[in-house]
């Protein structure tokens, strides 16, 4: 999969699940896995909000 | 076999050790990302299963989407109540206050005027913290009024709807350190203690985690602590005042537990899962 920011390959693991998180290794972008009928996606990750936390 | 559900909006270790742990006790756990969930007054049981566990990284989301299960008459941890008391600090305050668990003094003030002459009355220093807000973000110390109006100006300019009720707080003479129990059900599971070179010691914040003992006092105090709140499962925070022993200064809805797993053999994701699996309503 490529980096829908600046399109560097990311590699995902096969058995990664929806709603993990992982990095673009050039521009830092986070992505969050999403399956879409057995596919992988890429989502841009939220940012950090006012109210997150524990 | 119940169906457990976690409910979250970022995978993260906790997460994943939650579902591993349900897994592996047969209780074939639904993932729910809280962010897919499209929902109304109409809408069926599905995809909550028999009980879940809120696991939201947004206080927010997470407080709204307990409100949609248990209007479908699903055990959610922690209930609505108990999130709507501990995501707020007054609220939580309030709490341990009203059912005499030792906290430090806390000062409420209603507006900007009034928080600065509340400052001027008690002295500096204080530590003034956000009513809603995790991992240490806009804990500050309080140490001069130049560093109070600073703080008031920053409010003002954003003004959102917490932002004129000021909690301020005495600045504890304590270790560097303070302790974590993660209580299950009013029951104490595990503690920490978190050090730091710092004012702050959350791990969030690069603080360090320890063994710690959980000693008859902590036990005791942790235990009201929860039952101050409404129970669940929660992370009791303590500190240990030089002269008046264990204040209790902070009780945490969606408690994470990566970090004190390292310095504990208990099973805490077991734990919660076996409790959350109890609500299951027969």
């Amino acid at each position: 999969m490529n980096c829908p920011e600046c399109d560097a390959p990311i590699s995902v693991p096969d058995d990664a699940a929806a709603g993990e998180l992982v990095a673009c290794p050039d521009c830092g972008a986070d992505y969050e896995v999403a399956r879409s009928g057995g596919s992988l996606e890429l989502k841009k990750a939220e940012s950090i909000g006012e109210d997150w936390g524990e | 076999m119940p169906r457990l559900c976690i409910a979250f909006d970022r995978l993260r270790a906790e997460e994943k050790m939650l579902r591993d742990s349900a897994e592996g006790a047969g209780y074939a756990p639904l993932m729910v990302d809280a962010k897919t969930v499209r929902a109304g007054t109409s809408s069926g049981a599905a995809p909550f299963g028999d009980a879940v566990l809120e696991r939201c990284v947004s206080y927010f989301r997470g407080l709204h989407l307990s409100a949609h299960i248990e209007m479908l008459g699903i055990p959610v941890v922690n209930t609505l109540a108990v999130a709507s008391a501990c995501g707020d600090k007054l609220l939580m305050t309030a709490r341990l206050k009203a059912a005499g668990v030792p906290t430090p003094e806390t000062h409420f003030a209603f507006s900007a005027e009034a928080a600065a002459e509340c400052a001027e009355r008690e002295g500096y220093p204080l530590v003034i913290k956000p009513l809603v807000g995790s991992w240490g973000r806009g804990v500050v110390p309080i140490r001069d009024r130049d560093a109070l109006d600073a703080i008031i100006e920053i409010r003002s300019v954003r003004d959102g709807p917490h932002d004129r009720i000021y909690y301020l707080q005495e600045l504890v003479d304590r270790p560097p350190r303070d302790i974590r129990v993660v209580t299950v059900g009013g029951e104490p599971v595990a503690a920490m203690y978190r050090r730091s070179g710092g004012f702050k010691t959350n791990l969030a914040l690069d603080g360090t985690q320890e063994p710690c003992r959980i000693t008859p006092e902590m036990a005791e105090l942790a235990s009201r602590a929860s039952e101050a709140v409404g129970g669940g499962i929660l992370g009791v925070d303590m500190m240990e005042d030089r002269s008046r022993g264990l204040l209790v200064h902070e009780v945490n809805n969606t408690v994470e537990f990566k970090g004190i797993s390292r310095v504990t053999e208990a099973d805490i994701p077991g734990a919660m899962v076996g409790y959350a699996a109890g609500l299951v309503r027969k």
